[in-house]
């Protein structure tokens, strides 16, 4: 039965697609069977991140509404056979998403994959709400940023209150991800530091992915960067993430792609 | 080949302008015909179900868009039961007796 995972932050901008794609296929590489569901309605964009914006027939809503089931909608990766996608729609209303639809849809994928990663819209409206409802555990994506990290707080708040989790009683994990670190500027104090932002959110930390032009670069050729370039600093990041979320223990560093001398001393004072 | 390719960086700026131009020339060719292709599913399928019983279930629709020619693949799974129908019923469009096989 899989796990139901939400990536969610409130702020738009701070990597939860980025960060879907790229352990989405960080899980399939390692032979998890993983389906990404994307649920901003009306603004898709992991389709584009996983490279199969050329071949969406059905969507989320599609099968929401019964115009096609479930396994009609999903779209198999070309680079991973254990990789799927489920795209939203484009043209629709975000309203056409229902509560019913949503939980029948999860209730059908959770036995056949090990993983289903919701990625949620910014926000905190419908589609966003809808993303976290049915989740077994929330990576709330977070950058080392003021607004971003108020924003977390009240996603956290959400995510306690209004999960059917959470409304059955039960504590809902969340784990934070840090995205676009960048360890120098923190180490010099023009950015806020790891700790400061666990001071303030107080969930335990799941990674730290570095600032990187991999991550663009990656976007650019439509293949998460776990995928493109496994080497760079972000790649390893997400893939000690997605090692972290099967439960091994991966010490926390933060990987980098220079060697310079300064980037070794704040990397590891930041770490 | 570029110098840069030469040195191993990737120009991957490039692939994404026309991922772009591939993806929103067939967004904004179809306003409002988003739905195009389950509609030609539909319409597909009934043509076919004419002549041999489909179970809508076992219809696998795949569709690769290009920016020169798009395909459109549909998978029908009919089952053995049913070419048996096809055979009795309507032998004009038994391939075998066609000498297609």
């Amino acid at each position: 039965m899989a796990h139901v995972l939400v990536v969610t932050s409130g702020k738009g901008g701070v990597g939860k697609t980025t960060s879907t794609a790229a352990l989405g296929a960080a899980l399939a590489r390692g032979g998890e069977r993983v389906v990404v569901i994307d649920f901003d309605v009306g603004l898709r964009n992991l389709d584009l991140l996983m490279g199969a914006e050329r071949r969406v027939v059905y969507d989320l809503i599609h099968v929401v509404q019964g115009t096609a089931k479930v396994s009609q909608a999903l779209i198999r990766d070309k680079r991973i056979d254990t990789l799927f996608l489920l795209a939203a729609s484009q043209t629709r209303d975000k309203d056409a998403l229902t509560e019913d639809g949503v939980e029948r849809v999860i209730r059908e994928l959770r036995p056949f994959f090990d993983w289903i990663i919701c990625d949620s819209p910014a926000g905190i409206e419908r589609g966003a709400s809808l993303a976290m409802r049915y989740a077994d555990s929330a990576i709330v994506v977070a950058n080392a940023e003021v607004s971003s990290v108020r924003d977390s707080d009240r996603i956290i708040g959400l995510l306690d209150s209004t999960t059917a989790k959470a409304k059955h009683g039960q504590q809902m994990e969340k784990y934070l991800l840090l995205t676009r670190y960048d360890a120098i500027r923190a180490g010099r104090g023009e950015m806020l530091g790891v700790e400061d932002v666990l001071d303030i959110l107080c969930i335990p930390l799941l990674g730290i992915i570095p600032e990187s032009k991999e991550v663009l670069n990656a976007s650019n050729m439509g293949t998460p960067v776990t995928l493109s370039n496994p080497a760079s600093a972000p790649a390893r990041a997400y893939s000690d993430v997605a090692r972290r979320l099967k439960g091994e223990e991966v010490p926390l560093v933060v990987p980098s792609d220079k060697s310079g001398l300064l980037n070794k001393l704040f990397g590891r004072r930041a770490a | 080949m570029r110098l840069m390719d030469l040195f191993g960086r990737q120009r991957t700026a490039k692939t994404a302008q026309h991922r772009l131009q591939v993806l929103l020339m067939h967004e904004r060719a179809a306003p409002g015909r988003a739905d195009l292709i389950p509609l030609l599913r539909e319409d597909i399928l009934a043509a076919i179900g004419k002549h041999i019983p489909v179970d809508s279930d076992k219809v696998q629709v795949r569709v690769e868009r290009g920016d020169v020619v798009s395909l459109l693949e549909i998978d029908i799974e009919i089952s053995t039961l049913a070419q048996h129908l096809l055979q009795r019923r309507a032998p004009v469009f038994d391939v075998r007796q066609a000498g297609m096989r």
